[in-house]
């Protein structure tokens, strides 16, 4: 009686096969326009600090039609990535108030009271 | 197997993903629609004055770099994932980049 | 007038076959039929070769995981009438070495378990004169849906970290971990970081949640290895800002 294992090859195309693994790629390619929006804020600080003419360009570019392009684009995968990311929290910090576990949907729902808070009080600190 | 350092790149990477999912929507927002579509505007004077105290440099010093750092090491994970290995090249590149652009915001802000 | 449902059944017979093949057999179907009992049926009636692992049909052993139409599944917990419409394709679980037809080789795992220590370990054994170790209720709820494990692999077969790390410790071993270092009788947290919170152990987890989702009870592993993250990465600094200390 002879044993020879058979080792089946793992496809590089392994996250196509399953809509579960393309939703995983897709959460995880997120982090892409994250940076390259990272980047544009980082050419912002760049103009802010060398002064009101290279900041006024960069309000202008940012503003042009292909900025706001790639900005939609951003905020899309942005958005995305705040939905995901609020929805496995529960997953990573279950809580425990008086020996009950907290309701994962309590915990998001929080978090999506926060964001919404948050995101007023900046448009509010900026727009003033 | 030993105790991994890992945690030193992990903690600021959950961070950063709590930094990108709460701060970005809304400043995606106003840089990409409301400032160009007229409805905001972003002067010069308030964002220099809001730069110019340490509150406010540490402020955007952690909106920006920690989303940052968490794209980066995401990225490079994914890279692993699409088979495109996670050898040096990927690392270098990866948080080469990362690096590099925290290290510029902060001489950034310390300019303003 | 009786149905029938074609099986698309995976072959490798080590000893003649160079490499695995399919082999279409047609079963009776009936409503309350699973998966495993077709494949009982062609073992008794059809093909006495094949072989497959079973044994509780209830999925409570573990025994009989299998890829069905590329979903890890328990054989006995996937019902035909699920699967009417086409061929049900089964395979051996996926990411695992296929010893013959559907049993695959489940050293790697078996080794992985034991490695993270899935037992009480105490710093000075309790003499029986103490009495017994004391619980509440809500001591043991904190890690009672890690006890739930029965080995069945399914989440090693959905997960793609392990498919491509060699090493990686894997769900189950780590959801097992952190059912002990749960529990409130337990003190060997850190003797488990060694391998949990290696670089083959949690830090290889990148959070797909299939595992999770593949789960035949609940279990979820997925949830296990974030909190682990987030503990392990605590001690990391505590130990690195207050060096020293009680290992």
């Amino acid at each position: 009686m002879s044993r020879r294992p058979y080792l089946r090859e793992v496809k590089r195309s392994w996250w196509l096969g399953q809509r579960r693994y393309l939703f995983y790629m897709i959460r995880e390619l997120t982090s892409l326009f994250v940076a390259l929006y990272c980047v544009l804020l980082v050419v912002g600080l760049v103009r802010l600090a060398q002064g009101p003419a290279a900041w006024d360009g960069f309000v202008a570019a940012f503003s042009s039609p292909l900025g706001v392009l790639f900005q939609v684009l951003c905020l899309i995968f942005a958005t995305f990535h705040s939905v995901t990311w609020f929805a496995v929290t529960p997953k990573a910090m279950p809580l425990m108030v008086k020996g009950e576990a907290v309701p994962p949907r309590a915990i998001v729902a929080a978090h999506y009271a926060f964001w919404a808070a948050l995101s007023l009080l900046v448009l509010i600190v900026v727009g003033v | 197997m030993a105790k991994s350092n890992k945690p030193l790149l992990w903690l600021p990477f959950a961070a950063g993903g709590l930094a990108a999912a709460f701060l970005l929507p809304v400043l995606i927002l106003i840089t990409g629609l409301l400032v160009p579509l007229g409805l905001m505007h972003l002067p010069y004077a308030r964002m220099f004055a809001f730069a110019d105290n340490p509150l406010g440099k540490l402020i955007l010093f952690g909106a920006v770099a920690l989303p940052t750092w968490h794209a980066a090491h995401r990225l490079r994970v994914t890279a692993h994932d699409l088979g495109l290995g996670g050898g040096l090249a990927v690392r270098l590149i990866c948080y080469g980049v990362a690096w590099l652009m925290i290290i510029v915001s902060a001489a950034a802000l310390l300019v303003v | 007038m009786s149905e029938t449902i074609a099986l698309e059944v995976l072959r490798y017979n080590p000893e003649t076959d160079q490499e695995p093949r399919f082999q279409r057999y047609t079963v009776p179907y009936r409503d309350e039929w699973v998966v495993l009992d077709a494949l009982t049926h062609i073992k008794d009636q059809l093909d006495a070769t094949l072989s497959f692992r079973w044994s509780c049909h209830m999925a409570v052993c573990g025994s009989c995981g299998v890829m069905i139409n590329g979903e890890p599944k328990l054989g006995c917990h996937a019902f035909l009438r699920d699967y009417r419409n086409g061929v049900v394709r089964i395979e051996p679980l996926d990411h695992f070495p296929v010893e013959r037809d559907l049993v695959i080789v489940m050293d790697d795992f078996m080794a992985k378990l034991s490695s993270v220590q899935p037992y009480l370990l105490v710093d000075a054994a309790k003499p029986l004169s103490e009495g017994e170790y004391l619980q509440t209720p809500a001591e043991l709820q904190r890690f009672k849906q890690y006890t739930q494990c029965i080995n069945c692999m399914l989440c090693y077969a959905a997960c793609p970290q392990y498919a491509l790390n060699e090493g990686f410790v894997g769900p189950a071993a780590l959801a097992l971990a952190h059912r002990y270092n749960l529990d409130s009788r337990d003190a060997g947290k850190d003797r488990r970081a060694e391998m949990v919170a290696s670089n083959e152990g949690i830090w290889e987890c990148s959070f797909v949640g299939a595992c999770s989702q593949v789960c035949p009870k609940a279990v979820d592993p997925a949830a296990a290895i974030q909190q682990t993250k987030i503990s392990a990465s605590l001690d990391w600094f505590k130990a690195f800002l207050l060096p020293g200390g009680r290992k």
